[in-house]
């Protein structure tokens, strides 16, 4: 088959090559022929949905999202009810989405940074119950996790007349956790500005520092002044506003807690279970970065004499966080793709009202593309998110 | 011959009671530091808070072997959910009599799993093997034939599916996710962006979805007439999500290779097929034998969602177990069996995975 030219004078371009054999134009030819294919799959299955909506008298379109929902959902952060359209719905179910995301994003990074190093401890005992954690949790599915939870809070936990108090304040019963909060108060919108005026003075004082380092060579104390401003804000509004300590407790009456803030059992059990799941990797991964720093990295950053706190600021942190932040971002996703599962337990997510919403409209395609675009895009902007912290942290090497 | 006493006689020296033994092990790795004596303080009063209370509530106030009445009476754990219910839990709707067929079908998994174990086994005449047994355990489970009742697949639940659902899952998405990872690494334009796509895409939603795509929206592409059962549509959806994990683990295999490599096969004379399947692939597919196992490990755990398009997997028996309203409230006790199976399965794969790592590595 593949034999040599005779000779190279033979293999002038005056025989032509038959375009099968011609790896360019084969290529153009397998690639019309695959989307050609595609297209003829595509075309078959649109005619089918076609004749199937047309048949059912399903209407297409989306339509739909100016209807009445006429459906009550449990939670949610903006003014919702049953005569709002099923728009406002989704909105509602995604913005829960959001807010169980965010919490659980937070906690459990800290949570997964606390395990990680543990595992690293030298601490014999603290590190074998750090691995323990990490191996069982991850080896169970989430969704069992969720139902473990959610089955604690409605079966185990008593109710709210017996209602477990492990801290003043705070409430744990199968109606979910009741905790006081401080009682409405007009400072506390003055509170939320302060903090953000101390967010923007720390973001020029760090910029006009480091400038100032490289003029001049003197360091400022960025971080304490940082702290410094972040606390100081908020408690001189507070002190000026006449610094009201008056709390919302939660006082049992009747048959449930009235007063301070409660916390669904649906929410708290999907909250604790994709943190506890989540949190199991994180650790993993933050355990990989820190040992991914070779220990000479700190031997020689301590025998050019900086602290210990620069050491870690300088040198371990920087170099960790470049190995750290890419899977950690990943596994940020993941817990936000989990927190789909809320379905399975009665969370009203937006995979559980659009679930609903497909229900009542009979519109299966429109609902589940919905679902699918609203986490493509999450997940879209987390990569992008990457590429672009990839390119800014990437080794430049020589 | 001086130097040689000296070092006897030095070395006859006991070490100090405190650095050697239980003592001396404590001290190293208990409390080598004020910080860890305190966190070592710390960790004992909580387990002391915490194992005890367990121990009490798991194996000495639970009962066994008892009926619902009197495990509502008890204080402890009521273990005896499990051996009531072990039957329709493992095994779901399929009929009581006939259950002996998946339970084989399961122990000629777990045989050809162990035999797989061995790398030396790593043979063709494994994949034959591998082959006549998963057709045996689909004939068991499905029947029809040597005297076996038929079993309708809408039967077919508990543990088997999910086993099913998890190993048919990777084996028919491996060959899959190759040729998408290979298509991604395409010179062609077309197929290269068909490829990122479709693997972008499915990496971009979670598995529900396509589940639900799968239960509700497929049925309408189908003409008229034309049904496909749940089971498979689901398999499907697990299938096409896996491929595209899978793409993703064997796109870093094929990235890991060194360009010599293609550049050597292409001065033999190989073509594209014979580079990849001579010289590309074996290496690639090599290097990613562990990330692909910890595939299965997740394949395995994701199937547990098929509850939600109300398959009967291990999980959607242990839920329609507890609305039993005997055995209603125990969900604990079931809900941890269940979590122990899972476990079971997972920490043999990964534990497996990481001696593969060990004896794959290569120290390239």
């Amino acid at each position: 088959m593949q034999s040599a030219p005779e000779s190279p004078s033979q293999a002038a371009p005056s025989r032509a090559i038959p375009f099968y054999n011609d790896p360019k134009k084969r290529a153009i030819l397998f690639q019309i022929v695959t989307v050609l294919m595609l297209g003829l799959l595509a075309y078959y299955l649109l005619s089918n949905t076609l004749a199937n909506l047309e048949k059912q008298s399903i209407a297409t379109g989306i339509g739909f999202l100016q209807k009445e929902a006429a459906f009550e959902i449990g939670e949610s952060a903006i003014e919702y009810s049953a005569a709002d359209t099923y728009g406002r719905a989704l909105v509602v179910g995604f913005l829960n989405t959001l807010i169980v995301s965010f919490i659980g994003i937070i906690i459990t990074i800290i949570m997964g940074t606390v395990v990680g190093i543990a595992r690293l401890s030298s601490n014999w005992l603290v590190s074998k119950l750090a691995g323990i954690y990490i191996e069982v949790l991850q080896d169970i599915p989430v969704l069992l996790q969720l139902f473990f939870w959610y089955a604690f809070f409605y079966n185990i936990l008593p109710g709210p007349r017996q209602a477990l108090s492990p801290i003043m304040g705070v409430f744990l019963s199968n109606r979910g956790l009741v905790f006081a909060v401080p009682a409405a108060h007009p400072v506390h919108k003055y509170m939320a500005i302060a903090t953000l005026v101390a967010c923007v003075a720390i973001y020029i004082i760090r910029r006009w520092a480091r400038a100032r380092q490289a003029r001049t060579g003197q360091p400022f104390p960025v971080f304490r002044v940082s702290l410094a401003l972040l606390i100081g804000f908020p408690l001189l509004t507070w002190v000026l506003g006449g610094a009201p300590t008056a709390m919302n407790v939660p006082v049992f009456s009747g048959f449930n807690f009235k007063g301070g803030r409660n916390i669904s059992p649906e929410f708290t059990a999907l909250l604790l279970g994709l943190i506890l799941y989540t949190a199991a990797y994180v650790a993993e991964v933050v355990r990989a970065g820190i040992q991914s720093v070779n220990k000479g990295q700190s031997e020689a950053a301590m025998s050019m004499g900086l602290k210990p706190g620069l050491v870690l600021n300088l040198v371990i942190l920087p170099q960790a966080l470049r190995v750290i932040i890419p899977p950690l971002t990943s596994q940020m996703l993941n817990l936000t793709k989990n927190s789909s599962l809320a379905v399975a337990i009665g969370y009203p997510d937006f995979v559980s009202v659009a679930g609903t919403t497909i229900n009542q409209t009979g519109q299966a395609i429109e609902g589940v593309a919905l679902m699918m675009i609203v986490y493509l895009t999450l997940s879209l902007l987390t990569s992008a998110f990457m590429n672009w912290y990839n390119k800014k942290t990437k080794l430049v090497e020589r | 011959m001086d130097n040689t006493t000296t070092i006897d006689a030095k070395s006859s020296v006991k070490p100090p009671v405190s650095s050697v033994g239980v003592v001396g092990w404590a001290r190293a790795n208990l409390f080598n530091s004020w910080f860890n004596s305190i966190l070592t303080l710390l960790t004992l009063l909580l387990l002391w808070k915490v194992i005890p209370p367990f121990v009490n509530w798991a194996f000495i106030d639970s009962l066994w072997w008892s009926t619902s009445a009197e495990c509502k009476a008890a204080e402890g754990a009521c273990w005896s959910i499990i051996p009531a219910k072990y039957r329709y839990i493992l095994f779901g709707l399929y009929p009581y009599d006939s259950q002996w067929r998946p339970f084989l079908a399961i122990i000629i998994l777990i045989g050809l799993l162990f035999y797989s174990r061995n790398r030396a086994h790593w043979k063709k005449s494994l994949a034959y093997a591998w082959l006549v047994g998963l057709i045996l355990m689909g004939l068991l489970l499905r029947g029809g034939i040597l005297g076996l009742a038929s079993v309708e697949s809408t039967l077919w639940g508990g543990l088997p599916l999910t086993l099913l659902l998890s190993v048919f899952g990777l084996t028919a998405a491996y060959p899959l996710g190759v040729l998408l990872a290979l298509g991604r690494q395409s010179e062609m334009p077309a197929i290269k962006s068909i490829c990122i796509i479709y693997i972008e895409m499915i990496r971009g939603v979670p598995l529900i979805t396509l589940l639900f795509m799968s239960s509700i929206v497929f049925p309408l592409f189908l003409p008229e007439g034309v049904s496909i059962n749940a089971i498979l549509r689901a398999q499907v959806a697990i299938i096409m999500f896996t491929a595209a994990y899978i793409a993703e683990v064997v796109r870093g295999g094929l990235q890991g290779m060194a360009t010599g490599q293609f550049e050597a096969a292409e001065s033999l004379g190989l073509n594209y097929y014979q580079t990849m399947r001579l010289v590309i692939l074996p290496q690639a597919l090599k290097i990613v034998i562990p990330p692909t196992v910890s595939q299965l490990i997740s394949a395995l755990k994701d199937t547990s969602l098929v509850v939600i398009i109300a398959l009967y997997d291990l999980l959607k028996t242990t839920q329609t177990t507890l609305s039993d309203p005997d055995w209603m409230g125990f969900s604990s006790e079931a809900y941890i069996f269940v979590a122990l199976i899972y476990f079971a399965c997972c920490y043999f794969m990964s534990s497996y995975s990481r001696r593969l790592e060990e004896e794959l590595d290569t120290g390239l």
